[in-house]
């Protein structure tokens, strides 16, 4: 084979060899985000789990928010944005959540003092 | 007077939960995303289903007129039922109607607005979904009403019934 | 029509008994001797004897697919196979209430019965307040929820059974589960008994703890057939996915392990009274709340049945009732524990159980709060949240480090007072094995390895601490069985999740894919029909790097009635881990999805769970003896 086919092979060889790799990470990123969304027009299934119409194109849509460079903060965001803050199963931490994210805390302390009280006063 | 105190915040909380499951019961189930309205509507662009020329959102966006974007498919029921009251709003001079194609075999959505009727200016095609998700729908039939500062005013989710047409028709007048 | 009428007019026999058993029970308190009528046993036999009639008069119209039964018709097909027509019965929401009634009439039947060395009037008012759930339920059912409601005229055939419910773990879960969730109702009862008639003593303790230990196994037993059903049936390839339904059968649970853990204490040390009763109370509050949440329409869930706001308000209502009963009488009958010798002291077994509870209630107010917060949100401010696995994962995981390690050192602390004894060595070297073992499993994988190297050290710690317990002299053997179950439990899922490795792809017959070292190859499928649906079954070879071959069969099932597209996983389970694949048809194409997923240890968790049920049951039958 001349050599020059031969560089243009190997090149190709490498370029679709690291292809494969970015669209196999792309993949395992589209499956994670997937996970963590809800499908909305199923009952308590996730975007990955489902087969549904919506899940499937927006798993689609995931992917081409990938390819364009968007991180995975910026995709949920951009469909929190549409969508509500329903469609993501991570509960966000902002002013309506803090309640949610801090009152077990709490409850374990006033438990923690409850008991200290009981066992060392007296 | 320590103990009555509990005794008295918690009867009261209980109480405070029990009107909160009451009134919860009666929300609806389904969820309408209300983070759209009064947002611009998204760009995007497609192909037109008979000409197969690629259009613009914008450009289908008359200023003078309500737009309406339907989205539907051929193989979903519900909108073979809504056809009928779609064709009643084509015929109001104030409405402009696009159809939005849904994950359909061309042929097929072709067959379906030859037997029933085209009530759309345009027919836009929409052939792996992304373009509704682009716009925030997520199930089929779904209608978005935009004004013509390219505001979306109202979306319907599912199939439209007399209630919602005038709904739409008092939005229109306005 | 006949086991129509029959199954309905022994409900109204059975309201009626309740209504009379209520008063009757409320005369009888006055009556000075010791001996409780005979007519107390056979009336609550006889009310328990209406349900069953009740019950098997709805089975039978089940397995004749009579559907001038509504119930019947809304749940049933005459193509479904038998098993599945009978465990159609419990499968709805109509059925599942008589089932709630049987296990109600059965447990306090059950307990007269076996009381016959508690006071008379504590019985009797264990009677009384039973039978006002009882009441409840029967009004419940005949007013809002009747399985014999008829239908004229009568239809040819029914509407069918959900398919997915159509399999073994999900036939018997409800039974189990109830016989755990609805029993808890009898220590509500009787803790409310006792609170009156101020009758919280040793003897109490040592009767209710049979009862809990009951409640507590059926109820371990249940939630294990749940997440047995949703592994190998719903085709995600996972077991728990913190939904409202799964959350709602935790909770009780929890409450209960605290409890069983409680009563040990006061039946030993006569502390802790008001907290056992607040614990037992809440124990039913919560199965009760439970039942409101999911068939109520508030929650969104996968399990949920029809829903209903009516019945939504019916079960509201009598909620509280229950509640306010309970503070009522908790308020007015609460005692003051006065016994100045009865103190703790702070390295005791009583201070290793209270923190026990300590985390166990921090595990159910998490998932409490979980569960219900998106109501409150939606409710107050019109918001939808979702609060899913990861708040419970990052909320729950950090606290399990402490607790695995309370659980070591807490059972070896002895009673009232102990000393603090020289560390032992083999404490040590356990430490010290558990931290390596554990770091070079973790060092291979993820990110947060530090975390989760302490945790699974942790586990392992655990584990062999109480593997060594096994070979002492004077160790409980009940109480080893079950926390070495837990130690198995806690590092099976610990392993699950981080060794768990999957794909997902699209294959058309004849593809192969490679995937860490084995290679997928599709091979063919085949079609059948089969007596209520059509079957596409395929076969697929997983070539492993030592050229083994497994092969998988997943299924997709069309069913007729209602129609419906299911996938059925095929999973080969061995010792150390499972190959589970399950396919999905893509529309109008001849490729298939296909997701291929590496499990292990999904074994270890099912063992681990029946060995920590095993636990309680040794504890059971040594008191029954």
């Amino acid at each position: 084979m001349k050599p020059k086919k031969f560089i243009l092979l190997i090149i190709l060889s490498i370029l679709f060899y690291y292809g494969d790799l970015t669209a196999n990470n792309n993949n395992v990123l589209v499956d994670k985000i997937s996970k963590n969304l809800r499908c909305l027009i199923c009952q308590g299934q996730s975007v990955y789990d489902s087969q549904s119409e919506f899940a499937v194109s927006m798993k689609l849509l995931i992917k081409k928010k990938i390819k364009e460079g968007n991180s995975e903060k910026q995709i949920y965001n951009y469909l929190k944005n549409q969508y509500g803050e329903w469609i993501s199963y991570d509960t966000e931490i902002n002013k309506k959540t803090y309640l949610l994210w801090l009152f077990p805390m709490f409850l374990f302390i006033i438990g923690g003092v409850l008991i200290f009280r009981k066992v060392f006063i007296n | 007077m320590k103990k009555n105190i509990i005794y008295l915040a918690i009867v009261f909380s209980f109480i405070f939960i029990f009107i909160v499951f009451y009134k919860g019961i009666y929300k609806t189930n389904i969820y309408v995303p209300n983070e759209l309205n009064n947002k611009n509507l998204v760009q995007f662009s497609s192909k037109d289903l008979f000409s197969e020329v690629e259009l613009n959102s914008s450009d289908l966006i008359l200023n003078n007129k309500f737009t309406i974007i339907n989205i539907w498919a051929s193989w979903c029921m519900p909108c073979r039922a809504e056809h009928s009251f779609l064709m009643d709003l084509s015929k109001n001079s104030k409405i402009n109607l696009i159809g939005l194609n849904y994950k359909d075999r061309p042929k097929n959505a072709k067959k379906f607005i030859n037997n029933l009727g085209n009530p759309f200016s345009k027919i836009l095609i929409d052939p792996d979904g992304t373009i509704s998700i682009k716009l925030g729908a997520y199930g089929i039939p779904e209608t978005f009403i935009i004004n013509k500062n390219n505001k979306i005013v109202k979306i319907f989710i599912g199939q439209l019934n007399k209630k919602n047409l005038r709904e739409i028709e008092r939005i229109v007048e306005q | 029509m006949l086991p129509g009428q029959l199954g309905h007019y022994s409900l109204i026999l059975g309201l009626i008994l309740s209504i009379g058993l209520l008063s009757y029970s409320f005369i009888c308190l006055k009556d000075g001797n010791n001996i409780l009528q005979k007519n107390i046993y056979s009336i609550s036999f006889i009310q328990l004897f209406s349900v069953i009639l009740s019950f098997f008069c709805l089975v039978y119209s089940f397995i004749i697919s009579d559907f001038s039964n509504e119930t019947v018709y809304n749940n049933s097909h005459t193509t479904k196979p038998i098993f599945y027509k009978i465990s159609g019965t419990w499968g709805n929401h109509e059925g599942s209430l008589l089932l709630w009634l049987l296990v109600l009439t059965l447990f306090i039947f059950l307990f007269l019965v076996n009381s016959k060395n508690q006071p008379k009037k504590y019985r009797l008012l264990t009677l009384f307040f039973q039978q006002i759930i009882i009441s409840g339920f029967f009004l419940f059912l005949l007013f809002t929820s009747n399985p014999f409601n008829n239908l004229f005229p009568v239809p040819r055939e029914g509407l069918g059974l959900n398919p997915i419910l159509q399999d073994p773990a999900l036939a018997i879960h409800p039974p189990i589960l109830y016989l755990g969730y609805v029993g808890s109702s009898i220590i509500f009862s009787s803790s409310l008994a006792a609170l009156v008639k101020k009758n919280i003593n040793s003897n109490w303790a040592k009767h209710i703890k049979k009862w809990i230990f009951v409640s507590w196994i059926f109820l371990t037993l249940g939630i294990m057939l749940g997440a047995i059903w949703a592994y190998y049936e719903l085709g995600w390839g996972g077991f728990w996915f913190w939904d409202p339904v799964e959350n709602v059968s935790l909770m009780p649970w929890l409450c209960l392990t605290a409890l069983l853990h409680t009563i040990i204490v006061l039946e030993k040390r006569l502390i802790l009274k008001s907290w056992t009763l607040i614990l037992s109370i809440a124990t039913f509050t919560l199965s009760m709340s439970g039942t409101f949440l999911v068939r109520s329409g508030i929650l969104n869930s996968v399990h949920t049945f029809a829903n209903d706001p009516g019945r939504g308000i019916f079960i509201l209502i009598f909620l509280f009732v229950l509640i306010f009963l309970s503070l009522l009488i908790f308020f007015f009958y609460q005692t003051k524990e006065t016994d100045p010798e009865k103190n703790f002291f702070w390295l005791s077994k009583e201070t290793s159980i209270l923190i026990n509870n300590w985390f166990m209630m921090y595990f159910l107010s998490v998932i409490l709060i979980g569960t219900t917060y998106p109501i409150f949100l939606e409710v107050l401010i019109e918001e939808k949240i979702s609060v899913g696995p990861p708040f419970y994962q990052k909320l729950l995981i950090p606290f399990l480090i402490p607790f695995l390690v309370f659980m070591v050192i807490g059972p070896n602390i002895r009673w009232i007072k102990d000393k603090f004894n020289k560390i032992k060595i083999y404490q040590i070297i356990f430490l010290l094995i558990s931290i390596v073992i554990a770091y070079l499993i973790i060092k291979k994988t993820s990110s947060q390895y530090l975390f989760t190297t302490v945790l699974v050290a942790g586990a392992f710690y655990l584990f062999f601490n109480t593997l060594r317990d096994f070979f002492r002299k004077n160790y409980n053997l009940s109480q080893n069985i079950s926390h070495f179950g837990f130690s198995l439990f806690i590092l099976s899922i610990l392993f699950n999740g981080i060794f768990s490795n999957e794909i997902s792809a699209n294959m058309k017959i004849g593809d192969e894919i490679k995937f860490n070292n084995s290679l997928i190859k599709f091979m063919r499928i085949e079609t059948y029909k089969k007596k209520n649906y059509d079957s596409i079954i395929a076969d697929f070879e997983i070539e492993d790097e030592k050229k083994n071959i497994t092969t998988l069969n997943p299924e997709i099932r069309i069913y007729n009635q209602p129609v419906i597209l299911t996938s059925e996983a095929d999973i080969k389970s061995s010792i150390f881990s499972d190959k589970f694949l399950v396919m999905n048809l893509l529309k109008g194409e001849d490729y298939f999805n296909v997701r291929y997923q590496i499990k292990p240890f999904m074994l270890w968790i099912w063992i681990s769970i029946l060995l920590l049920a095993l636990g309680g049951l040794i504890s059971f039958v040594k008191k029954v003896k």
